[in-house]
């Protein structure tokens, strides 16, 4: 069993969706859809931005994209003009999943 | 088969650059309309407020200059077409303003249309005063009756399809203006009108809808805020998107050779994912799209083909954006160096706090954040000593002003009360704003009848 980072894997973007975002997550490769899609569960994703309330997160899988798309429905305090953090509106939360060590239990997916 | 439409886009939001419109233009000599997006959720309520001080106000006065810009192009015979959202709240005003500028510089024979029927505020406040306890209205997210803010409600409109629009552009319009149209409609429309198409061919309305969405945000898709930005060549010449959309619905997302920036597999993937929800259900307007059929085909040289979409009817209801006043806010910052910077940041939050709860001034909102701590998102924070600087951001709301501006003067006593290497209050005590919140909900089609009015440039009036 080894660790990976998501963004060896991954790219993401993020944007505001009211007082929630969410977060696209886009494998490089085939591959690589196959392990996120097996590896990175909603739930997963909601313990990672637990500190930020995130609520309770849904995943939705777009396998004609190698994507997963996660809408975090209350992670922006309020959002808009209304939430007081510096990220009101989410943009940063792409690069931060980014950073989610994943359990691999061969070696990580390259190319394929 | 008919040649594809080519329709760009160099407005992303209120604020992106005024000389992207007339450089695209340049740069795309085989341009066929320019879309220009100027509202977000919020940006009506600042809209409201310019109007509540100039009655002439209330809309994207930048959208005036960049006619000016694009008049040029006009004068030299370039069949040019322009829609845009700018109107906001008062898209009368907006459509005067630029038949105004546009007389001023020449283009006197131009055909401008304006679309109202958008502002909804009259039937929110109507529905509110023949039941108090309405069902209609109610928050699309948390159930809310609208009974909790109506009192504050500063606008409401409705995102309204590409219907009005394609009217608007079969009359002949060479600018239309438009209060909150939904963004990808802007680009549905020109396509109706263009190629024929029936408002309920939904496959080919869901192929211009998805190619609207991919270039709504301007450069976001041709490489900006994507995975590779370090790497984009030229950044500062980045070039602004355009779609070629096929007969068929399909487009291909392209910008104009010689601009920086990069359209590849990996920009068309990311916008597609922006801010959206079920990838299965899209929702505008005017379709219903399914993104899961999408294929996206990297051609090269900055060209990208997107085909597949399929789309079904729309929501039976338009969708609402109302904002209401919802108290003050302000956030104030101060940089602090040395060791320990966080700790200190720290105990700088503490001391604000205590001071406004000592003036009877707590604030019913209070926020400290130490950046480079984590404080953005929790994610890769560093401490001391590995992090020597920090910048504290403290922020405060209420709905009373009078604690907000409290907090703003409490802020600059911490320069010569607060730690050593206390810096960065160049600035001056932070402004008070105006919290808006935001309001999504229904309302039936028939209740937001459309009208457009259309007028030539040369008549001062409406024709």
């Amino acid at each position: 069993m080894s660790t990976v980072r998501l963004g060896d894997i991954a790219y993401a973007r993020s944007g505001d969706k009211g007082a929630g975002a969410n977060i696209g997550v886009i494998a490089f490769f085939p591959r690589g859809y196959a392990f996120l899609r097996e590896r990175l569960s909603a739930v997963a994703v909601e313990r990672f931005f637990a500190h930020l309330n995130p609520g309770r997160v849904v995943r939705y899988e777009l396998p004609n994209l190698g994507a997963l798309n996660f809408i975090l429905p209350t992670i922006l305090d309020g959002g808009g003009s209304v939430s007081l953090r510096i990220d009101a509106q989410g943009k940063a939360l792409g690069q931060a999943i980014l950073e989610m060590p994943i359990e691999a239990p061969d070696a990580p997916p390259g190319e394929s | 088969m008919a040649p594809p439409l080519r329709i760009g886009n160099a407005s992303a939001f209120w604020g992106d650059s005024n000389d992207a419109p007339a450089t695209l233009v340049r740069q795309a000599p085989d341009l066929d309309f320019l879309t220009l997006d100027y509202l977000a959720e919020v940006s009506m309520s600042i809209l409201a407020k310019q109007r509540q001080r100039d009655p002439s106000a209330g809309y994207a006065r930048d959208f005036i200059d960049i006619i000016r810009s694009l008049a040029p192009f006009w004068r030299d015979g370039r069949p040019l077409r322009v829609v845009t959202n700018a109107g906001g709240l008062h898209p009368r005003g907006c459509a005067d303003a630029c038949a105004a500028a546009l007389r001023e510089a020449g283009c006197s024979n131009l055909r401008i249309a304006t679309v109202v029927g958008d502002d909804v505020l009259p039937a929110l406040r109507d529905a509110h005063r023949l039941d108090r306890q309405t069902p209609d209205f109610c928050h699309l997210e948390n159930g809310g009756r609208v009974d909790t803010v109506i009192d504050r409600v500063v606008t409401a409109n409705a995102y309204v399809g590409a219907g009005p629009v394609v009217e608007a552009l079969r009359m002949g319009a060479d600018v239309v203006i438009t209060g909150r149209l939904a963004d990808p409609s802007m680009t549905v429309a020109p396509c109706v009108a263009h190629f024929g198409w029936s408002l309920n061919d939904y496959h080919r309305i869901a192929g211009a809808t998805v190619a609207g969405h991919l270039i709504e945000c301007g450069t976001q898709v041709t490489g900006g805020i994507g995975a590779d930005w370090l790497n984009l060549p030229d950044p500062a010449n980045i070039g602004y998107p355009i779609v070629e959309v096929s007969e068929d619905g399909s487009c291909v997302v392209t910008k104009p050779p010689t601009t920086g920036g990069r359209v590849d597999e990996r920009t068309v993937k990311e916008q597609l994912l922006y801010e959206i929800g079920d990838p299965a259900k899209y929702l505008s307007p005017d379709a219903t799209v399914n993104f899961l059929t999408l294929n996206v085909e990297d051609q090269g040289n900055d060209r990208v083909r997107v085909n597949g979409a399929s789309g079904s009817a729309p929501p039976a209801k338009y969708k609402v954006s109302a904002t209401y006043r919802a108290g003050f806010r302000a956030s104030g910052t101060l940089v602090i160096f040395g060791r320990d910077a966080v700790a200190k940041g720290r105990r700088c939050g503490e001391i604000v706090r205590r001071r406004l709860a000592a003036a009877g001034m707590a604030p019913r909102r209070y926020h400290v954040e130490c950046i480079g701590d984590g404080a953005v998102t929790g994610v890769g924070g560093k401490s001391s000593p590995e992090l020597m600087e920090t910048m504290l951001r403290i922020s405060v709301g209420d709905e009373r002003r009078e604690v907000v501006e409290k907090f703003t003067r409490e802020m600059a006593p911490l320069v010569t009360s607060g730690p050593p290497g206390t810096t960065g209050y160049a600035e001056g005590r932070p402004p008070v704003r105006e919290v808006y919140g935001y309001w999504p909900t229904l309302i039936d089609r028939e209740r937001a009848p459309m009208k457009v009015e259309m007028r030539t440039v040369s008549s001062s009036h409406e024709a």
